[in-house]
């Protein structure tokens, strides 16, 4: 990956996500070969939004490249409550840091901070947008049990608005995969997703029953839907209530589906699938760690390329 | 009718801007940020029979040319537009407008929950896509309702 950031998974080619992925596997087989490659950096984790999972998973991650962390703190505290906006907050914590990790409720967030700052940015969320790390970790799981290539691809639940489907969706693209999205009429994925699929040429449909695919998926990545998208609780209740899955539901699918969520799951994923086979994300999960290991590698070892091309010039 | 019956009386120098779609007169100077304040003569034609369009509109503006990234973002609106500049009672240039790669800074996004909408130093930037545009930031794509989102 030749990128000064990672913004959209769109941005990233075949060779892109293979090369991160290798060196993910090669990290995973012996991390104390990576523990001081970036030693004396520091990671600034720009939290615009709560989240404990993601920015733990890049906190450790960077340490054990050697790099310290800074966050912000509390939303409310900082001084993001006092009307500050956020290109000028990048460009102040531009001056702490020797790369952002921003998550952000704004659609483009990560976009806008990209072009305000010099250091990489990586996006951990903006919004209903994109989170490619998470797309990255997505395919180091898929990768692990089924290779890439002659995938059929199942993604279900909030396609709208869940921003971990619109960059495994996009990403998924630079591969020989058939992609299955499965939501409510009111969750399909929005124009601007669709828009790239049918760009890039994909093959993809789109259903309202998992029984219609379930049989043909190799993996099946399920995501949260949330009660704040309906503006009636029963209706969410009963929507939400056909897209969750539970082992019977499996008892359709081959026996080498992978089932993944990005986590946080609440009740989408019934606790009898954790003791099956098909159970993969919590293993998913503890990816994030090489996957992110692998990605702030590269950007780093590229912003000092860089740095290191000013300099002989 | 013909145009002169129209009462949109011949200008020395300036811009005629022909064949707008009908009913996009009031955006085309809207996206020339002109609102007559400027003190120039300003005419404006609307729904006149037209061969080509059915109806159309035309604009006409008095010793005022239009810059390249004005012709563009009229592109957008008015994809059929000719743009005719006068001097001294003379057409001296005719041209069609082409459609530009991208528009800076002219529309604002339709997505209330995009970065270029919160309080940010930061002018929005549209890519030219194939019946639309689309927000850099955000990649929500605008279509039919591109002249709603003029912001200027
Ligand atoms: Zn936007």
């Amino acid at each position: 990956m030749r990128q000064d950031h990672l913004i959209t998974a769109t941005q990233l080619s075949r060779d892109d996500i293979e090369a991160v992925l290798d060196r993910a596997r090669a990290v995973a087989d012996d991390p104390a070969a990576y523990a001081d490659r970036h030693a004396g950096r520091v990671l600034a984790l720009c939290f615009f939004e709560p989240s404990t999972r993601t920015r733990m998973s890049f906190d450790s991650a960077a340490k054990r490249l050697g790099m310290n962390t800074v966050g912000m703190g509390d939303v409310d505290s900082s001084s993001v409550s006092k009307g500050e906006s956020l290109s000028d907050t990048v460009r102040v914590i531009e001056g702490y840091a020797d790369a952002l990790v921003l998550r952000h409720p704004s659609e483009g967030a990560a976009t806008l901070a990209a072009e305000n700052v010099s250091v990489p940015v990586v996006n951990a969320g903006d919004g209903a947008g994109q989170h490619p790390s998470q797309t990255l970790l997505d395919l180091h799981t898929i990768r692990e049990n089924h290779g890439l290539d002659d995938l059929t691809v199942g993604i279900m639940g909030d396609l709208k608005y869940g921003r971990t489907v619109h960059s495994l969706a996009a990403a998924l693209t630079n591969f020989d995969a058939n992609q299955h999205f499965i939501s409510p009429e009111s969750l399909r994925l929005p124009r601007s997703v669709r828009f790239d699929l049918h760009e890039t040429g994909a093959q993809m449909r789109e259903h309202t029953d998992l029984e219609d695919v379930i049989g043909e998926l190799d993996v099946l990545y399920v995501t949260r839907i949330q009660k704040e998208r309906f503006p009636d609780e029963n209706e969410y209740h009963r929507v939400a209530g056909e897209y969750r899955i539970d082992a019977e539901t499996l008892e359709d699918a081959s026996e080498d589906l992978t089932v993944m969520h990005p986590l946080p799951r609440v009740d989408e994923i019934a606790p009898d699938v954790d003791e099956t086979d098909h159970a993969r994300y919590f293993e998913q999960a503890h990816n994030g760690i090489p996957v992110r290991m692998a990605l702030l590698d590269t950007l780093m070892e590229n912003a000092e390329a860089a740095e290191g091309m000013e300099v002989d010039r | 009718m013909s145009e002169h019956e129209l009462r949109v009386s011949k200008i020395r120098d300036g811009t005629v801007i022909d064949h707008v779609e009908g009913g996009q007169a009031l955006n085309v100077l809207a996206i020339l940020g002109i609102d007559g304040s400027e003190g120039f003569g300003v005419s404006v034609g609307m729904n006149v029979p037209s061969d080509r369009l059915g109806r159309k509109d035309i604009v006409k503006v008095e010793e005022r040319e239009l810059s390249q990234s004005e012709v563009d973002v009229l592109s957008l609106i008015a994809p059929e537009a000719t743009i005719n500049i006068v001097r001294d009672f003379e057409v001296v240039e005719k041209n069609r407008v082409t459609r530009p790669d991208s528009v800076t800074g002219v529309l604002s996004c339709p997505n209330r929950n995009c970065i270029t909408n919160a309080d940010e130093p930061v002018d929005t930037r549209f890519d030219v896509v194939a019946d639309g545009v689309r927000c850099d930031y955000c990649s929500t794509i605008l279509r039919a309702d591109i002249a709603d989102h003029i912001d200027v």
